[in-house]
């Protein structure tokens, strides 16, 4: 009968993916990074960790588990790699540390992708615990949350075409130009404000990356630490270029008035000065990108 | 063979028929080889572009998003019948202080996109210190919306009953309440299930809206598979391989709702009323028009229930 | 820019999704459901496989495609509200098809075989007999159509629109606090996400309500004892 010639095309197309996928695995090539096995992390795990007055930590005392808000198309800082379904980079690490200072170690971490425009709502949903994904601390989001750190120190940029030499910074932009970046972060409103240039907005920097590939933008502006993971993912069609014209300072996100656990990050970060160069080494530093490891704010 | 368009055809008619045919083919012919000209120009048949999928890992992340799809899909279903039924129930009751707010719920419900819904949900609700995260913004915002609309089907469905239905049951002694459940409702349902089962439909496309607000369903993860840049970002390859679960998922379910009509249409029980179409509100000219047997209906029109 | 501004480039964006999206629906749904009732069986069979492959797709799905694949695919620098409109268009046209056909269908076989037996020609029979008929089953139909499409135009806010959709996302950007002097303000300016969408939605319900009010005063107008 029909139905069963349904089920058997089914089945038999089902069988050749399975096949199919018995062909590869692993990473296509792409060096891998640190943290494979965990026995080799620049952290250890905290053990009888009691922080008391953060309901934060009080959530994920009870769940028995974190839950990390995370950038998963941002190679070097927050990326998933589709293959090996593993996380890696900066903003993945550093989270990392955090859980195990909290007590918590890679296995017991949820991390959520979220993109920018969602980061405040999530936070204040209790969707996740905290968020560590290229999120920089601003006077207009502190209403909303709060933050630890700044953990990391950038500026703003613009990546091109490698054959564009018209765009050489911000000051090159014209209102022909049209520069892409994500709605809801801090890039578009500095490009709008600072330059004559038609902007175009996406919800990931990835999309935007796309588009430039494709010609249909002409720059993407973003944290310069972000532009130079693309960068170096894809060398033949894409460079930096120009100095870095804000300052950006990347800071945990969480719930606002968490004091105690605000408290607790900020001495992780301010203690672990060591844990900080060698997750900085193992990921951003490759690409050559110099930094190092700024003061944490005052809580409050 | 005679429709309401054209005669039967002579040999004149034939003759240009066919040519017409072949003039569609040759058109349709061009259009694909246009496409898969600019397909294979743009590098979309490269071996590294498709040899994403030869691993495990995406499919995995796809499975991971057609499981979220599905896992929004069956509760917004099942909330969808059971918000249709009350708010059916309420539009047909016989007091004016339940029917009227009732009714101005259904049309206010059904007037608000299902996207606005779902921001509402998941960007406004928290404002007023509820939370809500994204899974449970989209479940509820797609309850609240098929809801309505299969509520105005049950309705039209009631109202299309013959009144003698009613009479009966009042004859014998039956009281509102018993009428509705054990005569009107049933077959009610059943005369239009073809139209529950494509709202259905709809509300399986529309969970893909959830990635706007950051639920982790299927195209979210088409998107991202579509972004990895060590296989040449394959947007075009990802589109049309998740595209295509998409495609067969919806049209499993428009299959079942065919098959129901088919079934409904042969069954003793519902001969009275044929479904004008699968749609939304139909009109009244329709309605009448296939009451008093005029009109050639197919009976598949689906109609816009978007 | 500021706020009004802001929510005025969106408006502009919805109606434009909406009027031009609607228009190449017409003109597209015109044509399919021209083929679905054609006495070429070719033609018949595209229209089907076309209606069918389209309307077992999410409207998200085909803006997507339209979005990011279309521009690798033809090359020059397109615009995105040009390309959510096209989606919106091909995707709407299905419905329109659907529409048609159905509607053509109402008219009963004898007025059109009873028109050629008095010597009607083809072009006569239509305009005199068929489509007056017919007009009056397709309007309130496509006129739930087109509430749909207006619905549906909030979908390209997941794609770099800027319309009524999407708005509450860019007010983030602009968004001064402290500045509103009443409730309308409040609510267009963002500082409260649930009062602007609630506006929003207020927006879209006063819209459909009308059109809908529209499809009922048709609908009773042409209503048809036979």
């Amino acid at each position: 009968m029909r139905t069963s010639r349904i089920i058997a095309g089914l089945s038999l197309a089902a069988a050749a993916a399975l096949a199919l996928t018995g062909c590869n695995s692993g990473t296509p090539g792409t060096t891998g990074n640190g943290g494979d096995g965990s026995d080799q992390t620049p952290w250890t795990v905290a053990t009888s960790v009691d922080l008391t007055g953060s309901p934060t930590f009080d959530r994920i005392k009870k769940a028995g588990k974190v839950t990390i808000g995370v950038k998963e198309d941002q190679p070097g800082l927050g990326y998933l790699d589709a293959t090996t379904n593993k996380r890696s980079g900066f903003d993945i690490d550093i989270a990392r540390w955090m859980a195990a200072s909290l007590g918590y170690d890679q296995d017991k971490i949820d991390f959520k992708p979220i993109a920018s425009q969602n980061r405040e709502q999530s936070i204040v949903n209790g969707d996740i615990d905290f968020y560590v994904g290229t999120y920089s601390i601003t006077d207009k989001r502190k209403e909303l949350i709060s933050f630890a750190g700044p953990y990391f120190v950038t500026g703003q940029g613009l990546l091109v075409a490698k054959d564009n030499d018209k765009i050489t910074g911000k000051d090159s932009l014209t209102k022909d130009d049209v520069v892409c970046s994500a709605t809801g972060s801090t890039s578009i409103q500095q490009i709008k404000q600072l330059t004559p240039a038609q902007t175009k907005e996406y919800d990931t920097y990835s999309k935007c990356v796309q588009a430039l590939v494709q010609g249909q933008v002409d720059a993407v502006t973003t944290d310069e630490a972000i532009l130079l993971g693309y960068a170096a993912q894809d060398p033949t069609h894409l460079k930096t270029v120009g100095d870095t014209f804000t300052t950006e300072r990347y800071g945990i996100g969480l719930a606002k008035g968490d004091t105690a656990l605000q408290t607790f990050f900020n001495n992780t970060l301010t203690d672990g000065h060591e844990v900080w160069q060698k997750i900085f080494d193992n990921n951003l530093g490759a690409s050559g990108v110099a930094a190092e490891q700024p003061k944490v704010d005052a809580v409050g | 063979m005679s429709s309401v368009l054209y005669d039967v055809p002579g040999p004149r008619a034939r003759l240009r028929n066919r040519i017409l045919g072949v003039v569609t083919v040759l058109v349709v012919l061009a259009i694909v080889a246009v496409v898969v000209w600019r397909l294979a120009e743009t590098g979309q048949f490269d071996g590294q572009k498709w040899s994403i999928f030869t691993y495990t890992g995406p499919w995995i992340l796809l499975l991971r998003g057609l499981g979220a799809t599905l896992a929004a899909f069956v509760v917004a279903a099942v909330g969808a019948l059971a918000l249709g039924f009350v708010l059916a129930v309420g539009r047909l009751s016989d007091h004016a202080w339940v029917r009227i707010p009732v009714g101005w719920i259904v049309e206010i419900l059904r007037a608000i996109p299902v996207l606005i819904f779902m921001m509402l949900l998941y960007y406004g609700l928290p404002v007023a210190g509820v939370r809500m995260d994204p899974y449970g913004a989209v479940v509820i915002a797609l309850i609240a919306y098929n809801g309505s609309v299969l509520a105005e089907a049950l309705r039209a469905g009631v109202e299309a009953l013959p009144r003698g239905q009613q009479e009966a049951g009042y004859a014998i002694g039956l009281r509102k309440n018993a009428v509705m459940r054990l005569i009107l409702l049933p077959q009610a349902v059943r005369a239009m299930m073809p139209v529950i089962i494509s709202q259905l439909v709809v509300a399986l496309k529309d969970t893909a809206l959830g990635f706007i607000i950051t639920y982790p369903e299927l195209l979210h993860y088409i998107q991202l598979l579509g972004g990895q840049v060590p296989f040449g970002t394959p947007l075009v390859p990802t589109a049309i391989v998740g595209g295509s679960i998409y495609v067969v998922l919806c049209l499993l379910l428009s299959y079942l709702a065919y098959r129901v009509e088919r079934r409904t249409r042969r069954s003793p029980k519902t001969t009275w009323l044929e479904p004008p179409d699968g749609g939304e509100m139909t009109t009244a000219t329709e309605r009448i028009a296939v009451r008093r047997g005029a009109g050639a209906f197919d009976g598949t029109y689906q109609g816009p229930g978007i | 820019m500021d706020v009004s501004q802001l929510w005025l480039h969106a408006l502009q964006g919805t109606l434009i999704l909406f009027f031009a999206g609607g228009a190449l629906a017409l003109v597209l749904g015109i044509i399919v459901g021209t083929m679905r009732v054609s006495p070429v069986p070719v033609a018949r069979a595209v229209g089907a496989v076309y209606v069918n492959w389209i309307r077992n797709t999410p409207l998200t799905l085909v803006m997507f495609f339209f979005a990011f694949c279309i521009p690798i695919l033809v090359g020059p620098r397109m615009n995105s509200l040009a390309l959510a409109t096209t989606a919106l268009g091909v995707y709407t046209a299905t419905y329109v098809a659907e529409t048609i056909r159905s509607g053509v269908n109402t008219v009963p076989v004898g007025q059109a075989e009873a028109a050629r037996a008095l010597g009607l020609g083809f072009g006569q029979v239509m305009s005199l007999v068929v489509l007056p008929q017919a007009f009056r089953s397709v309007i309130p139909p496509m006129v739930s159509v087109f509430i749909a499409l207006l619905k549906n135009t909030t979908v390209a806010a997941g794609f770099s629109v800027l319309n009524l959709g999407s708005v509450a996302l860019y007010l983030s950007e602009i968004r001064e606090p402290g500045r509103s002097d009443n409730l309308l303000q409040t609510m267009m300016s963002g500082e409260n996400l649930l009062l602007t969408l609630i506006l929003i939605a207020l927006i879209f319900v006063v819209l459909v309500l009308l059109l809908a009010w529209v499809q009922r005063v048709l609908e009773k107008k042409w209503r048809v004892q036979r």
